[in-house]
């Protein structure tokens, strides 16, 4: 099978069972998405296909022929770091790290997604809704962070958003 | 080596004198840009080439023995490298340096016990050959219902002996007033966002184990112990850390496992919990009934306390959840009773989990105080002023430092609390019920040993070893400010190499005692490195200046680097609790305030502010401090709406381990939170007079929110969580 990941071709011969995160994880070494739950219940695993975000652990590996897939990998590196990563570094968005890649991922897509004028549950005007701290503990609520860090998780995403 | 014991007081003269300006400041994380990119790899990550996965097979009944084990479906698969079970060296369950639980048993104490391993070519095949294992069973009934079993006051379990000071009995019916009260509190899963998770591989006869844990040095005699092998043939790391919470303090079966599993097919093995394996494996806090009876006159002063309590455990674990930890040195009071009795159940082990007493025990104390001050018709602010002891009511005992009246006072000015409404149910915004809520903060502050060495580089920089682990704590970050601030370089030139067991051994990270000894023994070798440069600079140590990688004594002004002179400083620091450690009563302080919106139709209840004002000693870096404060009065929140992990009594299941029934707060359920700090420096605590931090924020955070509720809608919920269905039928009229 054939992928493009983070803006690399990939070519791979996946178990038909693996999902997409152990796709990243065991055999392309892209350990930087985490696996918390396999379950669809955390949002460690966020990545972005063909610009959306999704939860790699839901979705099977065998299903992304020639797909785009973007991993927290492909956002930044230590040295050359994505505006969101500098910014959950500022604001201190983080303890463990453990969430922390599916977070600025998820926050990516989620930033695109306003953007586009998707409403939330908490939107209340539907056509153009506007990224308030609500809107933006609604929108991130997929993705949990058992150290807690959410405030400074919503400081840092205003702050990029906000720029 | 500079070795410490804190025989009295001690503050290194090189911290007071100190110009970096490092220490304490809200400086980024050391790791951030490593872990923000992906790049900091947890135990399961950067595996060698050739590793082979593992997979665990949990019992299907509650109580009862193996009798047989078919693995032969599981052996046929394609890729499948062995099936283990039946070897002596298999714990029953999690060990730690105090307690090893039954080795090479066939007995179940419990649902979802490891019985036998699945080792394979790929995590695919691991899984379902799993699943292929036939176990067999003679099943016998357990005692799953916790509130069904006998109850045993006379145990030997747990580090807190009960507590009888005076007459209680006479106390309480010679007191004016009596509020007799019980609460119950219900299983907590730490649930780490990293599923515990260990690699490991031999070289030779030596053992290397890259697992997520919390205090490897610990765990390196664990592994050793359960597998019949001397220490020095181990080794363990853990550089990152996907949290702890207490649930990785111990060694898990699974790393157990995982070192057979590698000498059985002579290859690196590694293994992760499923979630809900997590929920099975790994301890969890215990339910708790707690009674809380306060004895006083009219105008509110304590004369008789007492905080009785049931906590659970197996037959095969030895810790008890220490309940009224946090109520022992908090208010005035002759007559004195806490004990905590045990139950005997056939479920996982129970644990510490973050802030092991304080974090349940603050519920009972201080929703009963609020009480008592609505009865009393004080604030409540007022009913614990009064009741503020001048000396440890329950040991005697001077306190090192004790902040809590000013965090009170703080924090009310802070939050508004002027604005409360006295009378609960009385305000209202639309659908919504409006309260207001407070509790104290108090966690005990313990002193453990620890080492760190320091070695200042021919190049000028500074490197910091130490076998702490950094579980999200901020480790990395504060030893570096250490560090700097102590031989004056900045954070870029020094390099914190902490998580392996070849490095000096510290504490650990678990009962907040990590930060302040790790960092109070790498301040202790910068002091001897100091005394070594006063040395070549030909000058006093106390007459030294240190900045920016300079030395200055008197008019002269040397690179740190030319004084090295291709010879580099290496020292060790050691400390060690002393005599100063026993003659004080040591905890850190809060004030924590909450306000709640419940709706009146629905019963549902948002936290909307939550502030908290907190004294913890030194601050090592007041942005990552704030961070675990914070997470820590989520925490707290969770407890009190909805953390509640469910077992059937039928079969010692749990209804819901995983994220989709366990509720831990989501960032929707959080509002922005306000922490701020009252700072002395204690001396009597360790060198750098810091407290414990990562705990304290859940103590009585959760309170303040049901004290709330109840400010909001005159309700007052003794069952946690406070969930709707309970507050529903009581809710005033809409
Ligand atoms: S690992 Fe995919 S949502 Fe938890
Ligand atoms: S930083 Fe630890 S789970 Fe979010």
């Amino acid at each position: 099978m054939r992928f493009t990941i983070n803006g690399s071709k990939r070519e791979a011969d996946p178990d038909i069972r693996a999902s997409l995160l152990d796709l990243l994880r065991e055999e392309f070494r892209l350990t930087g998405t985490k696996k918390g739950c396999d379950h669809g219940q955390c949002g460690a695993c966020t990545v972005l296909v063909n610009g959306r975000r999704i939860n790699a652990c839901l979705t099977l590996a065998v299903m992304h022929q020639e797909d785009d897939i973007v991993t927290i990998e492909g956002l930044g590196s230590a040295d050359n770091l994505h505006p969101m990563q500098a910014a959950f570094v500022r604001h201190d968005g983080y303890q463990c790290g453990y969430c922390t890649p599916g977070q600025i991922c998820s926050a990516v897509g989620m930033l695109d997604e306003v953007a586009k004028g998707w409403p939330s549950h908490v939107s209340d005007d539907l056509s153009s809704p506007v990224l308030d701290e609500a809107e933006i503990s609604e929108r991130m609520s997929g993705n949990l962070c058992r150290c807690s860090a959410y405030p400074t998780i919503v400081d840092a995403i205003r702050e990029v958003h906000d720029a | 080596m500079s070795d410490l014991a804190m025989d009295a007081p001690y503050r290194p003269a090189a911290l007071d004198r100190a110009e970096q300006g490092l220490l304490g400041k809200p400086i980024d994380r050391y790791e951030g840009p490593l872990k923000v990119s992906g790049a900091a790899p947890y135990a399961y990550e950067q595996a060698p080439e050739g590793t082979a996965y593992m997979a665990v097979v949990t019992a299907a009944i509650g109580r009862g023995r193996v009798t047989g084990i078919d693995a032969a479906a599981a052996e046929a698969i394609p890729g499948v490298l062995t099936v283990i079970h039946g070897d002596p060296r298999m714990p029953a369950g999690e060990g730690n340096s105090r307690a090893m639980p039954a080795m090479g048993s066939d007995e179940v104490f419990h649902y979802g016990q490891g019985i036998a391993l699945v080792v394979a070519e790929t995590q695919e095949v691991a899984r379902e050959a799993a699943r292929r294992v036939t176990v067999h069973y003679d099943e016998q009934p357990g005692r799953f219902d916790a509130t069904a079993v006998e109850v045993q006051q006379d145990h030997k379990l747990g580090f807190l002996p009960p507590v009888n000071r005076g007459d209680l009995e006479a106390a309480l019916a010679q007191a004016e007033v009596v509020l007799d009260r019980t609460y119950t509190t219900p299983i907590h899963f730490p649930a780490a966002l990293e599923p515990h998770a260990t690699l490991a591989w031999w070289e030779g006869d030596q053992l290397l184990v890259r697992t997520s844990n919390q205090v490897i040095g610990g765990a390196k005699g664990t592994i050793a112990t359960a597998l019949g092998i001397d220490k020095s043939r181990v080794r363990v790391q853990a550089p990152y850390v996907g949290g702890g919470f207490g649930g990785k303090t111990g060694v898990g079966q699974e790393a157990i496992f995982a070192a057979i599993a590698a000498e059985a097919v002579g290859r690196p093995v590694k293994v992760a919990l499923t979630r809900r394996q997590t929920a099975y494996m790994v301890h969890h806090r215990s339910p708790t009934t707690q009674r809380l009876r306060i004895g006083c006159d009219r105008e509110g002063r304590i004369s008789a306390i007492a905080h009785e309590s049931v906590a659970y455990q197996n037959d095969d674990s030895a810790f008890l959840e220490p309940v009224p930890f946090g109520t022992l040195p908090l208010y005035a009071g002759e007559a004195r009773r806490f004990r905590t009795d045990l139950a005997r159940i056939d479920l996982p082990a129970t644990g510490a989990v973050r802030a092991p007493g304080e974090a349940i025990g603050t519920f009972a104390v201080e929703c009963a105080m609020d009480e008592l001050a609505e009865q009393l018709g004080l604030d409540p602010i007022e009913l614990r002023r009064r009741n503020e002891p001048t000396r440890d009511p329950t040991t005697g005992k001077r306190f090192s430092t004790r902040r809590l009246l000013d965090c009170y006072d703080e924090g009310a000015r802070r939050f508004g609390w002027d604005k409360r409404e006295t009378t609960p149910g009385s305000r209202r915004e639309g659908e919504w019920l409006i309260g207001m809520g407070m509790a104290a903060a108090l966690r005990g502050n313990f002193t453990v040993q620890a080492e760190a060495e320091v070695i200042l580089g021919a190049d000028g920089r500074a490197t910091v070893k130490t076998d702490m682990t950094d579980i999200g704590t901020g480790t990395y970050t504060i030893l570096a400010q250490t560090a700097g601030e102590m031989l004056g370089l900045p954070i870029s030139a020094i390099d914190v190499v902490i998580g392996d067991t070849d490095l000096p051994p510290s504490a650990g990270s678990g009962g907040s005692f990590g930060a302040g000894s790790a960092c109070a023994a790498a301040a202790l070798a910068c002091e001897d490195i100091l005394t070594e440069l006063g040395l070549r600079m030909n000058a006093a140590t106390d007459d030294l200046r240190l900045k920016d990688g300079q030395v200055t004594a008197g008019a002269r002004t040397t690179p740190l680097a030319d004084l090295v002179r291709g010879s580099p400083i290496a020292a060790k620091g050691k400390t060690t609790p002393g005599k100063e450690s026993q003659a004080t009563s040591q905890a850190s302080h809060g004030a924590q305030f909450a306000e709640v919106a419940v709706n009146a139709v629905t019963g549902e209840v948002r936290v909307r502010r939550m502030l908290g004002v907190f004294d913890i000693g030194r601050v090592l870096n007041e942005k990552t401090a704030r961070n675990q404060i914070v997470g820590g009065m989520v925490w707290g929140l969770a407890y009190a709406l909805t953390e509640d992990a469910v077992v059937d009594p039928r079969n010692g299941r749990f209804v819901n381990p995983d994220f989709g029934e366990y509720h831990v707060a989501v960032n929707a359920d959080v509002p922005q939170i306000e922490a701020y700090f009252i700072e002395e420096i204690d001396d009597s605590a360790n060198p750098v007079g810091a407290k414990g931090v990562g705990e304290l924020g859940i103590a009585g955070s959760g309170a303040a929110v049901v004290n709330a509720i109840h400010n909001a809608t005159g309700v007052r919920i003794y069952d946690m969580p406070v969930t709707l269905d309970k507050l529903l039928s009581s809710l005033p009229p809409v």
